[in-house]
């Protein structure tokens, strides 16, 4: 369904060419749902908004079911719906005026908008604010309204940008059930970017990660936490000189990365710690060690970040 | 025609809350019954040259000048919606680019027509004579007129989207020297040499005074057909330049 090529996108500002996105190639397939993890300014809006047609590339070429971005627009327009950072309710319309005329912007008739409208308030736990300014909703509403506007031609391909940013806890659940349900109904290919590591991994069947314009890992969360990130598995022992004689035990253990020793704990990174654990409890006992405690900490998205650039995600999200 | 059906849904959108708040075009009534009421009396029998009333002179002039005004500020709601993200929605849908300018401009002349309108007939009775195809076809080249100027803002909006004093500092000093040297306000026969010069190297001179020939009841004058071209050209300018300006709208 989605298909790029070597995009290429440079933004000229005062202090020189910035270079945003620097040779995406990518492939969705039909009823995907991907997320685009990445920290702000690694290219990742930059880089929806040249496959919605909102910005030319500089180079390189993407194709959107079936349609070039550059060349059949249109047709892409059609195929699209587009849910950006910013709000996309006018500020002085009413919730479904907006609706009905986003229906016929994408070329539905006024009554077939009128209807479309409706199931959709409805849906989407609007309904009562029909007739609402679309400036009264709450945060929630108002994200859950341009979900709607995204959906009034029934894509097959939906672009969230940031879909969840400045939501509430609360909220940002219940945007996600609604998300989760339509493309259940639906079988929509979802192209989504975050900066939310929980959202990407929860979400997504399938999780680009982004920096400094380029792709650098594409998989599941599973298989990108297993083969680049890893389990972290920690012992407590006695003391200090039986962690250091685990240690030596667990320096056999095949796979194993980052062995640590810290007082009287031990921590070790590996692939499947949960399967690997009891042995190496074991074998400690063999040598006459107590393994007092013991713990097995699954990877996060942010533990894969780190790997792969040395920098946390979550830091960054902050500053 | 897609291209008129866009300009519909466009300025469906916009003129809807409008309507609701219909009451706010008659506020605007305010600012051309101050002038007609403090300002006309002091024309005395300036530009009532042909023994007309001076109302027969002024209003043509005064709607020019609403007409200017408005549209150089259309840009300003545009920038909202740039910022706010709501533009960007609908450039993510197959519509035309200056049909969706063009029916927002045509949202900012509507009232401004019928303002317009409203005033001629009440100042009707004040001395001002009643031509009504020729005041009718004066109020079609505003509208025309109105466009192009409109499409202008719109470009300037975007081209300073991150900036809204920008626009404001930009827009007035264009439009307020414009309106002075058109002689919307006093009729520049009266001027020096050099200001008159000035004045002809403003196409609103020229508009002003198409409007003025239709508004005492002239057809087919040579001021007339200069005025239709400097609408025309204005229109089709204003266009052409928002419509190449917004591909950048989401840069």
């Amino acid at each position: 369904m989605i298909h790029a090529r070597d995009l290429v996108r440079n933004f000229k500002t005062k202090t020189g060419v910035v270079e945003a996105v620097k040779g995406l190639s990518l492939d969705v397939a039909e009823g995907e749902l991907v997320a685009f993890l990445g920290p702000n300014g690694a290219g990742k809006s930059t880089s929806v908004r040249m496959l919605t047609t909102l910005l030319p590339p500089d180079s390189g070429s993407a194709n959107i079911g079936g349609f070039d971005i550059a060349r059949e627009p249109e047709a892409v327009r059609k195929r699209i719906g587009y849910v950006g950072q910013g709000t996309g309710s006018g500020p002085y319309h009413r919730v479904k005026d907006e609706l009905v005329t986003q229906g016929q912007a994408l070329r539905m008739k006024r009554s077939a908008a009128a209807d479309r409208a409706d199931e959709l308030l409805q849906m989407l736990e609007l309904d009562g604010m029909a007739d609402r300014d679309a400036s009264s909703l709450s945060g929630g509403q108002k994200r859950r309204l341009d979900i709607a506007l995204g959906l009034m031609h029934t894509p097959p391909i939906l672009f969230l940008d940031e879909p969840s940013t400045g939501l509430d806890p609360h909220s940002r659940a219940n945007l996600w059930e609604h998300i989760l349900k339509l493309r259940q109904s639906s079988g929509m290919t979802i192209f989504l970017t975050t900066h939310y590591l929980d959202e990407a991994d929860a979400m997504a069947e399938r999780v680009m990660i982004m920096d400094g314009g380029r792709m650098i890992a594409d998989d599941t969360p599973a298989r990108l936490k297993a083969n680049l990130a890893g389990d972290t598995i920690t012992l407590t022992l006695r003391d200090t000189g039986e962690a250091t004689r685990a240690a030596g035990i667990a320096e056999q253990t095949d796979g194993k990365r980052d062995l640590t020793v810290d007082g009287s704990r031990l921590m070790l990174v590996i692939a499947d710690g949960e399967g690997k654990l009891p042995g190496l409890v074991v074998a400690c006992r063999d040598a006459g060690i107590d393994v007092l405690a013991a713990s097995v900490k699954r990877p996060t998205l942010d533990d894969v970040f780190l790997g792969l650039t040395g920098r946390s995600l979550r830091e960054q999200a902050a500053a | 025609m897609a291209f008129l059906s866009d300009v519909m849904i466009s300025f469906r959108r916009e003129i809807t809350p409008t309507l609701r708040n219909w009451y706010y075009v008659l506020f605007g009534l305010m600012q051309p019954f101050l002038y007609l009421g403090l300002f006309v009396p002091l024309l005395g029998g300036f530009g009532a040259a042909d023994g007309g009333s001076a109302l027969q002179w002024f209003v043509p002039g005064m709607v020019v000048m609403l007409v200017l005004f408005t549209t150089v500020m259309c840009g300003w709601t545009l920038t909202e919606e740039l910022l706010s993200g709501s533009f960007e929605r609908f450039l993510t849908t197959p519509m035309s680019r200056p049909a969706m300018l063009v029916g927002r401009a045509l949202k900012e002349l509507a009232p401004l027509l019928v303002q317009a309108l409203i005033v001629i007939l009440v100042a009707a009775p004040f001395g001002l004579t009643l031509y009504p195809l020729q005041m009718l076809f004066g109020l079609l080249l505003l509208l025309l007129f109105g466009i192009g100027v409109a499409g202008l803002s719109y470009a300037l909006a975007i081209a300073s989207k991150r900036d809204g004093s920008l626009f404001y500092m930009v827009s007035h000093s264009i439009a307020l020297p414009m309106m002075l040297l058109g002689g919307v306000l006093l009729p520049m026969e009266g001027a020096p040499t050099w200001l008159y010069v000035a004045s002809r190297f403003n196409p609103l001179s020229y508009l002003v005074e198409a409007e003025r020939a239709l508004f005492s009841g002239a057809w087919s004058t040579l001021p007339v057909l200069i005025g239709i071209g400097v609408s025309v050209v204005t229109a089709i300018v204003g266009l052409a330049v928002g419509a190449a300006t917004i591909r950048k709208a989401s840069v």
